[in-house]
């Protein structure tokens, strides 16, 4: 069911925080650590670079389907959605304080809307700490409520944070997303325009794209770009509750699946599509 | 990196601060708040060096029609002098609203 391109209220136009404002029931959310709390990263301005009075991370409490739960959005447009020290702090405590309340008996899920090319390189090994210990509580969440991953484009989720998808309860995406581990110009620049044409879009959607992602079962929902659709989303997956089995648990499930193919061969992206199905989540 | 800081008289007290923007390539952060006295004062971080005089002209036809007593804190990417004032009064409308 599309929505009529002049109806609908596009997801990817707005900024991280009327992002993560729109999945909240009405009336219900709040920002915690807001622009004015200043917690701005101490290394940007140090390099000659502007910082944002939140360090590019909206933290937000309030109900979903009428259950307690937190959504941290990054935004994409500073500094690409990169997670520094400050912002990989904010998600970090996010989901500490959601992971104590589950303890407490009061059942809350966390939503992660994840804009971002991974760690934020003026802060170098602090982001990378910082991905470590996201990951970490996400881990620690996951026992108690599920833990919700929203990749809506057009930035993308790359680097360390794709590790946070990928520990994710259930992944939300767009076909204009793109989600992968190492982004297609590091590829190419790293290995060669012979190993991945970063220019050549038709061939990175068909590999990073959300459309690929959806049907090789590395994402649970595909969505348009419609923020209603979203919404709607991300509040089945929290009335849903936890999977039967966390997709990154599933080690020997990948194992045989990566054992299977002949790396001799160039895969195509459709072949893999009807190898890896079947064996989803 | 640089730091501007600019000063206005103020004649009223506002009452509800404001935050809008994103320190976005071509694009800024404004953070208005209420301040106490007949002063407003301008802090700016831009990421363009050497840009102080039309800064200054931005905020003096900007003060030029406002009054609220606010300390205004700009975090610059690079905005053009006329997205500077399409925030600036982006922010007065919120926090008017």
């Amino acid at each position: 069911m599309s929505a009529s391109a002049l109806t609908r209220q596009s997801f990817i136009e707005l900024s991280a925080r009327e992002r993560a404002a729109t999945l909240f029931d009405p009336g219900t959310a709040r920002e915690l650590a807001g622009p004015f709390d200043r917690l701005e990263s101490p290394w940007l301005a140090l390099q000659g670079v502007t910082p944002q009075a939140d360090d590019g991370c909206v933290v937000m409490k309030g109900r979903i389907s009428a259950r307690p739960a937190v959504v941290v959005a990054l935004e994409g447009a500073f500094q690409g959605g990169s997670i520094g020290e400050v912002s990989g702090a904010k998600m970090t405590a996010a989901l500490d304080l959601a992971c104590a309340d589950n303890e407490r008996g009061v059942s809350t899920a966390a939503v992660l809307l994840l804009e971002t090319g991974g760690v934020r390189l003026q802060e170098a090994n602090l982001g990378l700490a910082a991905v470590a210990e996201v990951m970490a509580s996400i881990l620690a969440l996951r026992k108690h409520a599920p833990v919700i991953s929203v990749i809506a484009g057009t930035v993308g989720c790359f680097g360390g944070m794709s590790l946070a998808a990928g520990l994710s309860s259930y992944v939300v995406m767009t076909r204009e997303a793109r989600l992968g581990m190492n982004g297609p110009e590091v590829i190419e620049q790293e290995s060669g325009i012979d190993e991945f044409d970063a220019c050549d879009r038709a061939l990175v959607w068909a590999i990073n794209g959300g459309e690929q992602r959806y049907a090789t079962g590395l994402v649970d929902a595909l969505v348009e770009d419609d923020a209603q659709q979203f919404a709607d989303a991300v509040g089945r997956f929290v009335v849903k509750g936890l999977p039967a089995h966390h997709r990154s648990s599933q080690v020997a499930l990948y194992r045989d699946r990566i054992r299977a193919l002949d790396p001799s061969q160039q895969w195509d992206p459709k072949i893999l599509r009807a190898t890896w199905k079947g064996g989803q989540v | 990196m640089e730091r501007i800081e600019l000063d206005y008289p103020a004649r009223r007290q506002v009452f509800r601060r404001a935050h809008v923007g994103v320190v976005g390539s071509g694009d800024l952060e404004v953070l208005l708040e209420p301040v106490p006295g007949n002063r407003s004062r301008v802090l700016i971080r831009t990421s363009v060096d050497g840009f102080r005089d039309t800064w200054k002209a931005v905020l003096d036809r900007f003060f030029a029609r406002y009054d609220g007593a606010v300390r205004i804190e700009i975090n610059d990417a690079g905005a053009t002098p006329g997205s500077v004032l399409l925030r600036l009064e982006q922010a007065v409308e919120v926090s008017e609203s």
